[in-house]
């Protein structure tokens, strides 16, 4: 790579904003930006650029402590409204995970379920401070005598809530269309027969990894906009692979870069933690996410300058190839193209609609700008990059 | 020409009385059904629209009331929960009439309710049981 004519720090870029001097734009600005006054000059006005995406992440889940009770009780079962929660770690531990469903749900017997309650809508509940109906079992110990505790509880009283989803933000994905003759219910939603329409998520330019392709500033301590409140990059999400196909730009032409995400559930809304029944599949949490990205030299600028038009993604068959293990793309649309609302697949016109909301990633950014603008959030800067190509 | 998507609601008492068969005959008016459902106790539900000169359409209205029928514009029992509402847009590939749209601008989905037609796709399609029908 050529000699880069500017160079910031994250602590140059931290300084301004606690003096209340920093620029920052959000992801859909700095395209004018860059636009307007190129590369260098864009990444010696702007400091930040703000992302942000609002979509189902199945991969999210809240650990939570309840306090010992008396007599004291080793909860290895517990259950939240009636959502199973895992009590396989310390006593008065649990993690609700977004997509168990509530017991004795009829879940696909009476085809499509509708899945009206589960794990997304417990951490939904929580946040918005309605009462939950704790239960829990233990077997009996010496030590944690109790077998059984049950009581109605709010967010506060809880000791802790902390919000650690493994898996979020991915980077690229998939649009998912149906070859087949019938209407199938997938997670990508309801996929009507003969590619009647394509289903696709991610928030496009505004998606924070699609403006940090290479992951050169996030990593594991970078602070975040998560479910309304600040959070961090844990660690990377499973199932990371920077190792895929990408374009001249460098974005990933299918999925890729994933995060770990920490925050404390005591400070988020339900504005941002959406419990979601999706038909026929199950249920799931829509989470709030933002990433901000310094513009450390016009590489950075560039990147975070990307455009719908410029991302790329590929379209998969969800009733054949997808569920078989061993999916071809049929074809490779951009977002923009998405985005229009309609697609031309092997010359066949198809409508598409999203999954994530293009309305509350923009107030994410939006949000974010404005913390960072008040001197209200300092650049958390990564202890340790996400590993990349 | 007068046109509008109504509910009409019909009692048991009703339910075997050819009354869309009168709209046509005496008032002149044209109808499109959009959806017809009786239920087990046999009260039931049409979802139409109705067109034809304004004062036929009120005549048909008056005369349908007159026959004890429940009648309300479809665009009553059909809502967005914008407190639900994630503006997503998943709804929106399926809506047949495009009553659920997004706003070009602030990409927010408005709901149209004058254009939607009764069908229901929205509320299996919405992730967060935004869309709120009652055509019972």
């Amino acid at each position: 790579m050529k000699k880069l004519k500017v160079k910031k720090t994250f602590k140059e870029i931290n300084d301004k904003i606690k003096e209340g001097r920093a620029v920052v734009v959000t992801a859909e600005e700095m395209i004018d930006v860059v636009e307007r006054h190129g590369a260098v000059e864009a990444a010696r006005k702007i400091d930040v650029v703000t992302t942000g995406t609002f979509g189902a992440m199945c991969s999210s889940g809240a650990f939570l402590n309840f306090g010992h009770t008396s007599p004291k009780i080793r909860a290895s079962k517990v259950w939240l409204n009636d959502v199973p929660a895992y009590g396989g770690i310390a006593a008065v531990d649990c993690y609700i995970g977004a997509t168990e469903v509530v017991e004795n749900d009829p879940l696909n017997s009476v085809y499509p379920g509708e899945f009206n309650y589960g794990g997304g809508h417990v951490i939904e509940d929580l946040v918005a401070g309605n009462v939950v109906r704790l239960r829990a079992e233990g077997y009996g110990t010496d030590c944690y005598p109790a077998r059984k505790y049950e009581r109605n509880i709010t967010i506060k009283d809880l000791k802790n809530a902390m919000l650690f989803n493994p898996r979020n933000a991915y980077q690229n994905y998939n649009c998912a269309v149906n070859l087949s003759d019938r209407t199938i219910y997938t997670y990508m939603g309801m996929l009507r027969p003969q590619m009647a329409n394509a289903a696709y998520a991610t928030s496009g330019q505004l998606s924070p990894l699609f403006n940090d392709p290479y992951y050169r500033t996030i990593g594991i301590g970078t602070r975040i906009f998560l479910g309304g409140a600040q959070g961090f990059v844990a660690w990377p999400g499973t199932q990371h692979n920077p190792d895929v196909p990408r374009g001249a730009n460098g974005v990933p032409k299918q999925g890729a870069g994933t995060i770990a995400v920490v925050g404390n559930l005591k400070e988020m809304t339900p504005e941002w933690l959406t419990g979601a029944s999706i038909l026929g599949y199950g249920v799931s949490l829509f989470v709030g996410i933002g990433i901000p990205i310094p513009v450390l030299d016009e590489e950075m600028s560039l990147f975070t300058a990307v455009k719908d038009e410029n991302i790329y993604t590929q379209i998969y068959d969800y009733s054949m190839d997808y569920p078989k293990g061993s999916p071809k793309p049929l074809a490779e649309v951009s977002y923009k193209d998405l985005r229009s609302g309609t697609i031309t697949v092997d010359g066949k016109k198809v409508i598409t609609a999203p999954l994530s909301s293009y309305y509350k990633a923009r107030q994410i950014a939006n949000t974010l700008k404005e913390w960072i603008e008040g001197g209200r959030f300092i650049l958390g800067e990564p202890q340790q990059i996400l590993p990349s190509v | 020409m007068y046109s509008k998507k109504i509910v009409i609601r019909y009692t048991p008492e009703i339910v075997q009385q050819p009354v869309i068969y009168e709209l046509v005959k005496q008032y002149n008016l044209v109808f499109n059904i959009l959806k017809a459902r009786i239920f087990p106790r046999r009260e039931g539900v049409i979802v139409l629209e109705l067109s034809g000169l304004k004062e036929n359409f009120d005549h048909g209205i008056r005369y349908l009331k007159e026959m004890g029928l429940k009648v309300e514009p479809l665009s009553k029992s059909v809502s967005q929960n914008t407190d639900k509402c994630v503006h997503c847009g998943a709804c929106t590939s399926f809506c047949p009439t495009a009553a659920l749209a997004f706003e070009e601008k602030s990409l927010k989905v408005l709901f149209d309710a004058e254009k939607c037609n009764g069908c229901e796709l929205c509320v299996s399609a919405c992730p967060v049981r935004a869309m709120e029908i009652n055509l019972l």
